[in-house]
C-alpha cells in the first residue's frame, strides 16, 4: 500500500502538501510518513483523504489544520477526510522519512519480530541515534507520544525516542 | 422505534463508554502517575482510549444524525444514559488498583476487538482493526506491572492482591449480554461474548500465575452498568468530564 501519488497534481499542490510536517516530529513531512493516503483535484478544490497513525493522535487535527491553509496560501480549498481503513503501520513511512527521523534523534521503527525482541524480550538491538551503539535498554514502552518508546544508550547514557512499529 | 439504527448506536456507546470512562480515569493521573515513565504511559493510554472512543462517538452521531455531535454524545448525556460497565469506573485508589482495573480492561478488550475486526459493519470493522494495535501494547503494559507488583516485594502483592480482590467481582458483568449485544452479535455485526469469555479467564489465569497472585473466589458482583445503572462513583466522574460543557455549553477550543 503506497501513500498518494502527487506527481499528477499541480505544482503548487505539490508544494503545499509537502511542506507540511507532523507539528509533534517537524523533520517528518506527512508525505514522508504516509498519512496522505488520496489527493484528488476538483478544479480549484482539493479533496485528501488522511489516515491517522494513533487513534487519538493529537497531531491529526493540527496536521488537517495545516493542509488547509497551505493550500487556500496557493489559491486552493480543501476538504479533508479522515478514513481508518486500511490502518496506518509503520511501513508506510518512507527511506527518506526514516533517514528524517534518525538524523533527528529518533531511532526509526525496526521490522516486527526485531521490535518485539526490543521491546518486550529487552534485546539490545536499537541503535543509540547519538553514537550509534546498540548497547541499549528500553526505559519506558511509552514515549513522549503515543508513537514512541523511551531508550537509553548504555554506552554513551544519552536517552532517545525509538518509533514503535505499528502493523 | 425513533431511529432504525437505534440498536447500532445502543451498540456504540456499549463499546465506546468503557473507553471513555476509563480514559478519563487514567487522564486523572496526568502529572500524578507514580513515576515519570508509567505517568507517561497511562496518559498515553488514555489518548489512545479516546481517540477509540472519537472514532465510535462520530459514527454514532453521523447515525443519530441532526445536531448531534460526537462531543454531545460524549459530554452532554445524565447519568443513566452512560453504558461502560463498572469496573471501569473504579476509582484511582492506589497504583495496584490501576494496573488492577487495566489489566482486567485491556485482558477483555483485546479479544473483543479480534472479534470485531470482522464484523460486518464497516466502520466497527475499521475502528477495532485500528485499535487491536494499539490495545496489544496496553496489555503488554498492565500485564507486565502485574507481575512486577505481583511477583515484588511483600507489600507490591499484598496491595496488587487486595486490588484484585476488589475489583475481579465486576469482570463477570463483560459476559453479561444484553438485549442489544445479543442482537447486534446474530446480525453478525457485533461480538460473541460467550466466545470471549474463556479467553478471557485464560489470560487472566497465566498472568496471575507468573504474578504471584490468586484468583478471587469471591461471586460476581451484580451490576447494570450497560444498562445505565453505575455506582457512586459515576457521579463525580461526570462532574468534572462535562463541567465545560455544561457551564458554557457549546463551546468549542
Amino acid at each position: 500500500m503506497v501513500a498518494a501519488d502527487l506527481r499528477t497534481l499541480p505544482v503548487p499542490v505539490q508544494e503545499a502538501l509537502l511542506e507540511i510536517t507532523d507539528p509533534e516530529i517537524p523533520v517528518l513531512s506527512i508525505m514522508d510518513m504516509g498519512v496522505v493516503r488520496e489527493v484528488s483535484l476538483d478544479k480549484q478544490h482539493v479533496h485528501i483523504k488522511l489516515t491517522p497513525t494513533y487513534s487519538g493522535c493529537p497531531a491529526m487535527d493540527m496536521m488537517a489544520v495545516d493542509i488547509t491553509r497551505a493550500l487556500e496560501k496557493r489559491g486552493y480549498t480543501a476538504t479533508i477526510k479522515l478514513v481508518l481503513a486500511p490502518a496506518w503501520t509503520t511501513d508506510w513511512i518512507t527511506p527518506s522519512g526514516r533517514a528524517a527521523l534518525e538524523a533527528y534523534g529518533i531511532a526509526a521503527p525496526l521490522d516486527a519480530q526485531s521490535d518485539k525482541f526490543a521491546l518486550i524480550d529487552g534485546k539490545r538491538i536499537v541503535k543509540c541515534t547519538q553514537c550509534g551503539s546498540t548497547n541499549t535498554k528500553m526505559v519506558s514502552q511509552f514515549g513522549s507520544t503515543a508513537c514512541k518508546a523511551l531508550f537509553q544508550c548504555e554506552d554513551c547514557l544519552e536517552p532517545f525516542d525509538y518509533f514503535k512499529c505499528l502493523k | 422505534m425513533e431511529n432504525k439504527n437505534e440498536n447500532l448506536i445502543d451498540y456504540l456507546l456499549i463499546l465506546g463508554d468503557n473507553s471513555l470512562i476509563l480514559g478519563h480515569r487514567l487522564s486523572e493521573l496526568c502529572g500524578h502517575g507514580p513515576s515519570l515513565e508509567t505517568d507517561i504511559a497511562l496518559t498515553n493510554i488514555s489518548l489512545d482510549l479516546f481517540g477509540q472512543v472519537r472514532s465510535y462517538f462520530q459514527y454514532a452521531a453521523e447515525l443519530t444524525g441532526g445536531e448531534t455531535t460526537e462531543d454531545i454524545i460524549a459530554m452532554k448525556r445524565v447519568d443513566r444514559e452512560y453504558r461502560h460497565t463498572w469496573l471501569v469506573e473504579q476509582s484511582n485508589k492506589d497504583y495496584a488498583y490501576v494496573i488492577g482495573r487495566q489489566f482486567l480492561f485491556d485482558a477483555f478488550h483485546l479479544p473483543l476487538l479480534e472479534q470485531l475486526v470482522n464484523s460486518k459493519d464497516e466502520m466497527i470493522a475499521a475502528v477495532a482493526a485500528k485499535s487491536i494495535k494499539e490495545s496489544r501494547y496496553h496489555l503488554r503494559f498492565s500485564s507486565s506491572w502485574m507481575e512486577r507488583l505481583g511477583d515484588g516485594t511483600q507489600e507490591s502483592q499484598q496491595r496488587m492482591q487486595t486490588a484484585i480482590n476488589d475489583l475481579y467481582p465486576f469482570t463477570y458483568e463483560f459476559f453479561e449480554e444484553t438485549e442489544t449485544e445479543k442482537l447486534m452479535f446474530e446480525t453478525g455485526i457485533g461480538a460473541d461474548l460467550k466466545a470471549i469469555e474463556p479467553i478471557y479467564r485464560q489470560t487472566v489465569k497465566d498472568v496471575f500465575a507468573k504474578a504471584n497472585l490468586e484468583i478471587p473466589t469471591t461471586p460476581a458482583r451484580k451490576t447494570d452498568g450497560k444498562k445505565g445503572i453505575h455506582s457512586e462513583q459515576l457521579g463525580y466522574i461526570l462532574a468534572e468530564l462535562q463541567f465545560m460543557q455544561r457551564a458554557y455549553p457549546n463551546m468549542t477550543w
